[in-house]
């Protein structure tokens, strides 16, 4: 047991490990190249895949006091899966306050998912983190699976689709999940794996052992200082192989082929509302 | 080949989407069974034991009182042993969460929110991939394949006659996770109107209506039995609450009417809704991308064109 840094609880500091992939940028998505073999993404700039910005600043929370945000009461660990260039998505949650970083070397077209998953596993087991935490999926792929994967190959509990997160103490969390109908509110005993989804960053959505019931965070991600941007360039980063992770790195997903969505055709503009409900009536003949 | 297809049960009755599963399981012309996990169980297998299914497989035992994916997943994968190569579930937030847990347990690939199946010396599924703007078809190499179906791309299977067998099963011992992992509380969103999966109409409001969301589109679904919608503007806004969210990562829809109100059609919005049959847009900025989708377009002030709307349809009614 380790006195937390000026707080009287006599709590563990609580590591966490959250892996990060960089997409081609979300927003400009209809700008990708479709051939029968490839999907292009040459001119689009390269992003953090949202929802694993939302998870390394769930981490955040859950390891600060959010009264005072500059003192880490706990480990972030950030780890990603590409070549050298992916290291900018990793100095950049370095620079938001992470204090460690994972390059582990491989093409997107080495991986897929389970590999992934197969590589956490075993990079949970050298890193024992009391928790992992994750986007809930990866924009590119719509995936959605790392995390329970993982879960499973480490015999562990899971959470998906967190839209809030409170710590009970040390050793558990109560994680709101958002499901079809509503929310379900689920115990998980750590180490746990838990997935976030877009409602974690609000401002309200996570509450640490060290923050107050009241704290309200700013909507959102935070945003590196210039200062923590320089200082981010001093913090560890090592470089592992895949096969350091993981013995097979046989992949489970072939891609055979890739295509476009078909086209729709264009639409008309209507003038009154009027006009409108006569075309659904007689044209689209949708409604009575 | 043979399937095993996961029933999602829901107060003590097969949700509708299950029957998306059961779809793509007949679609694929292998022989299947249905298994149905949770409190009422066996008087539920009736619902959809007219299918065609082989058997339908049940069991009530009271570690499945929750959806708990760590909970049913280990039973699953038994059952799947004896004799199943593909494993087939919707893919709710119940689908999502448990799918991939059970492919990790058994040692399968998992296909994951998969939108058509040809079968061509093996099955090859086809996925929707950056929200939508391309499709990949794939293969799983393990002699297992776990698979989750987009519910607006199956339709509902048909009942074929027939009366399957049910059969009880065997919970499987549950294993170390389960016992870290304790069901809370559900915080059921309560509305009279249809499940987003499942409206032939569907009304979606974006972040224009602010305060306003409700009192502008209840009307407009009322009159039409529409489930409401919303953008992730919206949602986050707090205008409308989480579960309504229409989109990449939200629901996905595709309804006969898709009726957008103040939604500017941002990509990951179009993503869930682009397959709806016909999709009307009422928006001011005559530039939103949604015009772009949309069969009908108005260019107008959704709080005086919606209201005319729920007017002019109550007059021909």
């Amino acid at each position: 047991m380790i006195d937390t840094r000026g707080t009287k609880l006599y709590i563990r500091p609580v590591k966490i490990l959250v892996p990060l992939k960089r997409v081609a940028d979300p927003d400009n998505a209809n700008k990708i190249k479709i051939s029968a073999n490839k999907i292009d993404t040459a001119g689009l700039e390269f992003k953090p895949n949202p929802f694993d910005e939302y998870a390394v600043e769930t981490a955040l929370r859950l390891t600060e006091n959010g009264a005072n945000t500059k003192a880490r009461l706990g480990e972030v660990v950030v780890v990603t899966f590409g070549a050298k260039d992916t290291e900018q998505t990793l100095r950049a949650a370095l620079a938001t306050g992470a204090d460690r970083a994972i390059r582990v070397d491989a093409t997107d077209d080495q991986l897929d998912g389970d590999l992934v998953a197969r590589c956490l596993k075993g990079l949970v087991e050298k890193e024992k983190p009391d928790l992992v935490l994750l986007g809930k999926q990866q924009v590119e792929g719509d995936s959605n699976q790392v995390g329970q994967l993982l879960a499973e190959y480490l015999g562990w509990p899971q959470a998906t689709f967190a839209g809030s997160i409170k710590s009970e103490g040390d050793k558990a969390l109560l994680v709101g999940r958002e499901i079809d109908g509503g929310s379900m509110f689920l115990k998980v005993t750590l180490p746990a794996v838990v997935t976030v989804d877009l409602r974690i960053v609000s401002p309200h959505a996570v509450q640490s052992m060290h923050t107050k019931a009241e704290h309200a965070y700013q909507e959102g991600v935070r945003f590196a200082a210039l200062m923590a941007i320089m200082a981010a360039k001093k913090k560890p980063l090592v470089e592992m192989k895949v096969t350091d992770l993981a013995p097979d790195a046989t992949l489970k997903i072939q891609y055979t082929g890739f295509e476009p969505p078909p086209a729709r055709k264009a639409g008309v503009k209507v003038k009154t509302v009027g006009e409108l409900v006569q075309k659904l009536r007689s044209e689209a003949k949708v409604i009575q | 080949m043979k399937t095993l297809v996961i029933a999602e049960l829901h107060e003590g009755h097969i949700r509708k989407s299950t029957l998306s599963a059961v779809s793509f399981a007949k679609q694929t012309n292998a022989p299947f069974s249905i298994l149905v996990l949770g409190p009422g169980a066996k008087a539920a297998a009736s619902e959809v034991a007219g299918f065609g299914a082989e058997k339908v497989l049940v069991s009530e035992d009271a570690s499945f009182a929750q959806p708990l994916a760590e909970r049913y997943a280990p039973t699953i994968a038994a059952v799947a042993k004896g004799g199943f190569d593909v494993i087939a579930v919707t893919a709710s937030s119940f689908g999502k969460d448990l799918a991939p847990r059970v492919a990790a347990k058994v040692g399968a690939g998992y296909a994951p929110d998969i939108s058509a199946v040809k079968v061509d010396g093996g099955l090859v599924f086809k996925r929707p991939m950056f929200a939508g703007n391309a499709y990949g078809w794939c293969k799983i190499t393990t002699p297992t394949a776990v698979i989750s179906v987009r519910q607006s791309e199956f339709s509902a299977a048909e009942p074929s006659g027939g009366n399957s067998a049910v059969e009880d099963v065997a919970a499987a011992p549950a294993d170390g996770a389960a016992s870290r992992v304790e069901f809370v509380r559900l915080e059921a969103a309560k509305s009279e109107r249809p499940d987003l999966g499942e409206a032939r109409v569907v009304v979606s409001g974006g972040r224009a209506l602010k305060e306003k969301f409700a009192e502008v589109l209840d009307p407009l679904a009322g009159l039409l039995g529409a489930a409401i919608g919303a953008s992730r503007a919206a949602c986050d806004a707090g205008y409308a609450p989480p579960e309504l969210q229409v989109g990449q990562t939200g629901r996905v829809v595709a309804p006969q009417l898709y009726v957008a109100i103040g939604i500017s059609g941002a990509i990951q919005h179009l993503a869930g809704m682009k397959g709806s049959k016909t999709i009307v847009a009422i928006n001011k900025d005559p530039d939103a991308p949604i015009f772009q989708v949309a069969d009908y377009g108005l260019v107008a002030d959704l709080f005086t064109a919606v209201p005319e709307l729920v007017t002019e349809l109550k007059k021909g009614a």
